[in-house]
């Protein structure tokens, strides 16, 4: 399962990733994005992946991360 | 033939200022609330990087075009090693000069994610020395210098660029220009200074 976790002290809400990413994030008042989930780092669903990966590319403050977890939680990849 | 190859040097040269002077007005609108031509911002931000990646393929057909150019004499080491050519060295050597601020810039900036965003940035303003430097070295290497097609090339070229500038330097230029500035706790600090 792949998450995007966005670092909050390097984010400078500059909103590429939402444009990128409508489906899963949503801009707050002041352009900081927000998971539509809730969720602090959103899971990504497998078709989201590509522009999830586009976002992270794109990040001016490189504050976005792609993080996979190996189905059972107990056993993350890294 | 060789006439050929001197032809085609200058006018990939003039190609990679022209482009390498959309990089750096684009570079510096980036924060803007508005962005150019009314674009996605994630598409200003792809075009600024293609536009370099663009500027360097110029470059490099400038820079290989000359290496075979009888009288240009380019030595291998002259492509890297600045103010040592025999000819006009100290125009031809801000080439070579610019050549190799903007192979730093792309490299770092292609490795972006690897090398962190502190170490990227502080490589990336040196764009400020790169583009007047490639601006002066066309104006004074050459035999195009002095001529008025490459003054007014230039000279757009600094009016793009001084624009953009002061289109950064209006108070209103960024997306929230009352947001607060971005305050990150102090126990967070550290992490920060390692991004
Ligand atoms: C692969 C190539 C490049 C990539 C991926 C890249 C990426 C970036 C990014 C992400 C920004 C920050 C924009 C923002 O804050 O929203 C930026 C800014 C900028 N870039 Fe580049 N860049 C590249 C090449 C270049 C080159 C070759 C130049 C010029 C020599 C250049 C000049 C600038 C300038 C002037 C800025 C504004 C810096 C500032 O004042 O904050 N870039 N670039
Ligand atoms: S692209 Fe990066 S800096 Fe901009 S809002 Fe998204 S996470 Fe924050």
């Amino acid at each position: 399962m792949t998450r995007l976790h966005i670092d909050w002290t390097a984010c400078d809400g500059r909103g590429l990733c939402a444009e990128l990413l409508p489906e899963l994030l949503a801009e707050d008042d002041w352009g900081y994005p927000m998971a539509r989930d809730g969720s602090p780092s959103p899971t990504v669903p497998p078709a989201l992946e590509p522009n999830a990966q586009r976002a992270v590319d794109r990040c001016p403050a490189l504050a976005l991360h792609l993080t996979r977890e190996a189905e059972r939680p107990s056993a993350p990849t890294r | 033939m060789t006439d050929a190859l001197w032809y085609f040097a200058r006018g990939s040269g003039v190609v990679a200022l022209v482009l390498l002077t959309v990089v750096v007005a684009l570079g510096i609108g980036a924060r803007s609330g508005r962005t150019a031509f009314g674009l996605p911002r994630f598409a200003v931000s792809l075009l600024h990087r293609n536009a370099a990646l663009l500027a360097v393929v110029f470059l490099v057909l400038h820079v290989v075009s000359l290496l075979f150019d009888p009288y240009a004499q380019l030595r291998l080491f002259d492509v890297v090693l600045p103010f040592v050519g025999n000819y006009r060295p100290v125009w031809q050597g801000l080439g070579t000069l610019g050549f190799d601020l903007m192979v730093a810039i792309v490299v770092t900036s292609l490795l972006r994610h690897r090398i962190g965003a502190r170490a990227w940035r502080a490589v990336h303003w040196l764009a400020y020395l790169c583009w007047p430097v490639a601006l002066l070295h066309g104006l004074g290497t050459g035999s195009d210098n002095g001529t008025a097609w490459l003054w007014t090339v230039s000279m757009i070229c600094v009016a793009v660029v001084l624009a953009a500038v002061a289109w950064r330097l209006t108070p209103n230029f960024t997306r929230f220009p009352h947001r607060a500035e971005r305050k990150v706790a102090p126990r967070l600090r550290p992490l920060e200074e390692v991004r």
